[in-house]
């Protein structure tokens, strides 16, 4: 904050040591609040007669004014919206200077991330979320408050916790729920609220299953309805792999998943050996019999 | 003095200009781009197989059609549109883009009234060159020898309806007066499930294979960082075409990065670095790879070969494929990929093959193929 001093204030300081150090320099008193509030008007009260001149220097502040010595000088509450040290001089023959804190008003912004936007189901610690306090200014509020944080699926709570703010934050870590779909999650401080979405998907698929029948073309082979191991849906999109083996040629088709199902055409006229696997899940193994 | 000069200079360009286009054409052993008439309407007579292939070569170089057609034996394609697409490609196919740049040739077999000839022809791409061999059979008519152009194979696919499920996604960002952090959306999560750095004849090459791990498609791209023995970076390179950039939901792609020149006596690290991100995609068509099988080609080569198939309505106008070969211990070997030079027409059915190298070729247990697909007008 001092690396903000103006020229002016810093020659005048130097001034002030300067002059004390020959005895030139007599003192007078300055009083700051010992505590202010962004937004908030405040007063700095002035002792000794005669002129002087006023600089004020904040995070987002810097001005000079003339005033009478022993008045007392009013600080607008716009001077005063940016949280952070301040410091307030005076200088007449001499210079005095008095630091003061002003601090962030009441919550009035709550920034909240979640991460991640989307997450598969039943993964543990999966989710976290961060709520960041701000006041009307854009203050970070370092005051610790307490911070609610929901998620609900539908109608249905899903996890329901308290965290009290440290050094203006306020965090959370849960595992993913059970169901796909899309997860509401709410931090709430007084009555402020931040309100995020995670799309919880299905995991890897559990238990495929494909069927098949010779056709005229070559061979149609199905999956059942792929589910994970929660019995979720699989999304649409979901690549399924088709192996199928015939003597010594191998056939390979990767078909997406659509309406819950994947589907694939093999050639061939011989006997095949047809396995799926998705990701890292393998399914069970078909054997089709020669074209008649 | 001053007539003799002119008539020794005439003279001199006429007997070169004759060497030219006669020498050019009768040369032996192998023609190439320089081959065939440097002037119109003084072709070398197609006294021998080799001369008549590369007649026809040159003229279809120089899309002399009707030159070319007329150099075929009788019992060729029918007509010269036919052999003309044929030639050409169609569909916004690769052969469409491209152009034949040169070509060698070398008798296989031959008898008084027969041959077989291989030409080995020399593509330039928009993907980059490109080599092809092909086989030629050439017959005696008379005096001179033709090529056969063998009738194409007419595509005998019934008139039918596909029905689709029409199945894509697309993105909308978020505006950026958005509140911070309330509208953000992860990148696809994908991962490296192996790697291997190797030499080969050309230098370093990095290759393994990447997953989407996620349930949205996803568009991928792997740089790899060669780092020394004193942690400095050496060369950093991207796989390039080399992948199959676009991922659906645990769809694996191999992968390729080639660090041409390197030792990798010289490299102690290798940094691997995937990106991905959202993309807008579709899931069809769907190519099946079919007949898939190791073998050696005409050339001796070890080849891997098959058919793709074209299992939806759409046409692709050109299918890439690349290959990843395991050894017996499930790593990942070698990566090849090639690019199949005619469209893929709906329910239909091209022919692929794509080299492993001598090297490499009997450590090869299994192999795992996936088709890339560019076509005209969609995402």
């Amino acid at each position: 904050m001092y690396r903000l001093l103006p020229t002016g204030v810093a020659i005048c300081a130097a001034m002030c040591l300067a002059f004390s150090a020959v005895g030139v320099c007599t003192a007078q008193d300055i009083r700051v609040p010992q505590t202010s509030t962004a937004g908030e008007e405040a007063t700095i009260s002035t002792t000794g007669t005669g002129k002087a001149t006023f600089y004020l220097v904040g995070p987002a502040v810097s001005r000079k004014s003339d005033l009478i010595l022993g008045e007392e000088i009013h600080l607008p509450a716009q001077d005063l919206r940016n949280a952070g040290g301040y410091l307030a001089v005076v200088c007449s023959d001499t210079c005095r200077s008095a630091a003061f804190y002003v601090s962030a008003a009441k919550p009035a912004i709550l920034t909240f991330l979640v991460h991640p936007s989307r997450v598969p189901v039943s993964r543990p610690d999966a989710v976290s979320g961060v709520a960041i306090p701000f006041d009307k200014f854009h203050n970070l509020v370092l005051a610790p408050e307490t911070v609610n944080f929901q998620s609900t699926a539908g109608t249905s709570s899903l996890f329901s916790r308290q965290a009290r703010t440290q050094d203006g934050i306020a965090w959370f870590r849960t595992a993913s729920g059970k169901s796909a779909g899309t997860v509401q999650v709410v931090a709430s401080l007084d009555d402020i609220a931040a309100k995020r979405a995670v799309q919880q998907v299905a995991s890897d698929p559990c238990n495929l299953r494909i069927k098949g029948q010779r056709t005229a073309n070559g061979i149609v082979v199905e999956t059942e309805p792929v589910h994970d191991c929660a019995g979720n849906v699989v999304p649409d999109g979901t690549i399924v792999t088709f192996t199928a083996t015939e003597d010594n040629n191998r056939s390979t088709v990767d078909a997406p998943i659509k309406k819950g199902i994947a589907r694939a055409q093999i050639e061939g006229t011989g006997p095949a050996s047809i396995s799926v696997a998705s990701g890292v899940v393998m399914g069970n193994e078909l054997r089709i019999g020669a074209k008649p | 003095m001053k007539i003799i000069l002119p008539i020794i200079l005439v003279v001199a360009t006429a007997a070169l200009m004759v060497i030219a286009v006669v020498g050019a054409g009768h040369a032996g052993g192998t023609v190439g781009i320089a081959a065939g008439s440097a002037v119109s309407g003084l072709t070398p007579k197609a006294g021998t197989p080799q001369q008549a292939l590369a007649n026809l070569l040159v003229d279809l170089r120089r899309r002399n059609w009707d030159r070319a057609f007329s150099a075929l034996a009788k019992n060729s394609v029918a007509d010269e549109d036919t052999f003309v697409q044929d030639w050409l490609g169609s569909h916004g196919s690769l052969r469409s883009l491209s152009n034949l740049e040169g070509f060698e040739t070398r008798p296989l077999h031959a008898t008084n009234d027969e041959a077989q000839m291989r030409a080995h022809l020399h593509w330039t791409t928009p993907v980059g060159p490109i080599a092809d061999v092909r086989d030629f059979h050439i017959v005696r008519e008379g005096d001179i020898w033709k090529v056969v152009w063998p009738k194409a194979q007419g595509l005998n696919v019934p008139a039918q309806v596909v029905p689709v499920t029409y199945l894509r996604w697309d993105l909308v960002t978020a505006n950026a007066s958005d509140e911070w952090g309330a509208k953000n959306i992860d990148a696809p999560h994908v991962r490296i499930t192996s790697m291997n750095a190797v030499e080969s004849a050309e230098g370093v090459v990095v290759m393994g294979e990447v997953v989407n791990e996620d349930t949205v498609p996803a568009f991928v791209n792997v740089n790899a960082t060669l780092v020394d023995g004193a942690g400095n970076p050496i060369d950093e390179e991207t796989s390039f075409d080399k992948i199959a950039h676009v991922l659906l939901p645990k769809q694996v792609t191999p992968y390729r990065i080639d660090f041409p020149n390197l030792n990798i006596k010289d490299v102690k690290n290798v940094r691997m670095d995937v990106k991905a991100s959202l993309v807008p995609a579709s899931a069809d068509p769907v190519i099946g790879v079919m007949n898939q099988k190791v073998d050696s080609d005409v050339q001796g080569k070890s080849v891997l070969h098959g058919d793709l198939l074209n299992e939806s309505g759409q046409t692709v106008n050109i299918p890439h494929v690349i290959a990843s070969f395991y050894d017996n211990n499930g790593k990942v070997v070698w990566v090849s990929d090639g690019y199949v030079d005619r469209a893929l027409l709906p329910q239909s059915s091209e022919p692929f093959a794509v080299e492993i190298p001598r090297s490499i070729a009997p450590r090869v247990q299994s192999f795992h193929v996936v088709v890339n697909q560019y076509s005209l007008g969609r995402s």
